[in-house]
């Protein structure tokens, strides 16, 4: 579904990924696993448009995409769920997740489905985001992108700063929009977490893929090597 | 012997207390209908600064550009300057949408120098091209009976055409407010005003909403510039003191906040009249002591937070 073939992405004169190779099939849910600075936001950022790269180093369904704006990548079924939640602190609940239906691809998933799937929410629906506890801030973030109806979701850092019952929370929303199909890039600081929930993982080290493989026989080892580096 | 005296003092007092009170409730009002045309000047700015995190230097010359076209539609067709609205706004929208399209995307959204330094070059080419079109010769809107007509309220006298300014000016407040928390669009613009960057991640196509959005704060511009018109002559290189007057109002009521906007157009134009009263020269520097004060005492503003 989507394949990044030798991809390089620069912040001005500093080149933060060097010939990044990656594929995500229909489906399959994967983990970027790396240290602060490694350079995982920036993949995600780079496939989701908001970062120029050249355009054949994004593959999706075989088209080069890269470097196409957020509303392209969009409309073609690419949704970030971006590092801190991000929400719109002068929108309500509501009306943060009806922005991005209304700009998304018409599908199952709208704000009606999600306060059925997630009643705590529903109550809080008229209530400013920033009223709302983290874990159902994140919940809202999450909903956010569900809404455009995603073919791939990239998911930065959901669980970071909440409660191991909020975190549970979040990925069993995750999880549930899983069940239809949906692709899903995962960013996650928790390593066990981050594979435990994906099928395959890549290692990013200072802008490069060092190691990369099935999630469920990973070297914990070899992967925290990776991870620090050493 | 004391009490008699005190008291001729006290009768002597009493009718220019009463005359005292009287012209002191009569500049209040004054103030505050001038003040709310102050606010409908600093509403674009306001606006362009809250969603758009632009400063444009060239405010105050689109509002005297804005007269100036009203004074052509008036010249070239029976209209009155009210009347020339219908033929203003759509064209003050349709240059707003092309200026954005054109120039200030390009700028916008990088860092704030930028926009600073285009606009504060195209306030120097609208004077000039200004000057070079109708001359350096002050103009106003005829506003005919209407500038005479006042109406009579407890000895006080108060015009007519500040009562009309300050209804339409209050009208725009309550719609453009409206428009922002109460719609679709609305919704749209403070996200982008939150945060740019994720906004454009759920799909709002932010150069557009900016189009239209100068669009629609070159259609406040007109209808202020309209309103002025008739009041005040201008002259092309009347922009930059305009600019100030609007800035005062959005500074003071705090950035971003529309209310605060037009609670600030208030604050300077009560100021400036009563600074008037003192001396005829000195109006517009007790605005801007008073602005200066309330700076000092409330850098953030009087009513901070709000975003809107």
């Amino acid at each position: 579904m989507l394949e990044v073939n030798s991809l390089s992405a620069y912040y001005g004169l500093f080149q933060a990924l060097f010939d990044v190779d990656l594929r995500v099939e229909e489906g399959e849910c994967i983990s970027l696993i790396g240290a602060n600075g490694a350079g995982k936001t920036t993949l995600m950022r780079a496939l989701v448009g908001a970062l120029k790269v050249d355009s054949a180093s994004v593959l999706f369904e075989g088209q080069p995409v890269g470097g196409q704006s957020e509303r392209q990548q969009l409309a073609r079924g690419v949704t970030l769920v971006p590092e801190g939640r991000r929400l719109f602190p002068s929108l309500t609940v509501r009306e943060n997740i009806e922005l991005a239906q209304h700009h998304g691809r018409p599908g199952k998933w709208d704000a009606e489905l999600l306060f059925q799937e997630l009643p705590a929410l529903a109550e809080v629906q008229n209530r400013m985001s920033t009223e709302l506890s983290g874990g159902q801030q994140q919940l809202v973030a999450i909903s956010r992108a569900l809404v455009t109806n995603p073919r791939l979701l990239l998911c930065d850092e959901i669980s970071l700063g909440l409660s191991p019952y909020a975190v549970d929370e979040v990925y069993r929303l995750l999880n549930r929009a899983r069940k239809d199909g949906m692709s899903v890039v995962l960013v996650e600081q928790n390593v066990q977490r981050a594979l435990a929930e994906a099928d395959r993982f890549y290692c990013i080290q200072k802008g490069r893929v060092v190691l990369d493989g099935p999630a469920a026989d990973a070297d914990h080892h070899a992967v925290a090597n990776a991870y620090f580096g050493v | 012997m004391a009490r008699p005296l005190m008291l001729t003092i006290m009768r002597l007092l009493t009718p220019t207390l009463e005359f005292d009170m009287l012209v002191f409730i009569e500049t209040l009002i004054n103030g505050l209908l001038l003040g709310a045309l102050y606010a409908l000047f600093g509403m674009g700015l306001s606006l362009s600064l809250g969603v758009m995190r632009m400063i444009n230097i060239a405010h105050g010359d689109f509002i005297v550009l804005g007269a100036y076209l009203s004074s052509v539609i008036v010249m070239s067709t029976d209209l009155g300057p009210l009347a020339s609205l219908l033929l203003l706004l759509p064209l003050m929208f349709v240059i707003g949408w092309l200026l954005q399209v054109v120039l200030f995307n390009r700028v916008v959204g990088r860092d704030p120098l930028s926009p600073l330094l285009l606009t504060f070059g195209l306030s120097i080419v609208i004077q000039n091209l200004l000057q070079e079109g109708f001359s350096a010769d002050t103009r106003s809107l005829p506003a005919g009976d209407l500038a005479l007509q006042g109406v009579e309220l407890g000895g006080m006298s108060i015009g007519v055409l500040p009562l009309i300014s300050a209804a339409i000016s209050i009208a725009v407040f309550w719609f453009i407010n409206r428009l922002i928390h109460r719609s679709p669009v609305g919704a749209a613009v403070r996200a982008v005003a939150d945060d740019q960057e994720t906004a454009r991640l759920v799909g709002v196509n932010d150069k557009r909403l900016f189009a239209y959005m100068t669009g629609l704060i070159l259609v406040t511009v007109g209808i202020a510039s309209v309103l002025y018109g008739m009041r005040t002559p201008f002259s092309p290189a009347s922009g930059p003191e305009r600019l100030i007057f609007s800035f005062e109002a959005v500074v003071l009521g705090g950035l971003g906040n529309l209310w605060g906007t037009f609670i600030g157009g208030l604050i300077i134009g009560v100021s400036q009249l009563f600074g008037a009263r003192i001396d005829t020269g000195l109006g517009p520097f007790f605005g801007h002591l008073v602005f200066l004060l309330a700076l000092i005492a409330r850098p953030q503003g009087l009513f901070k937070g709000g975003k809107s």
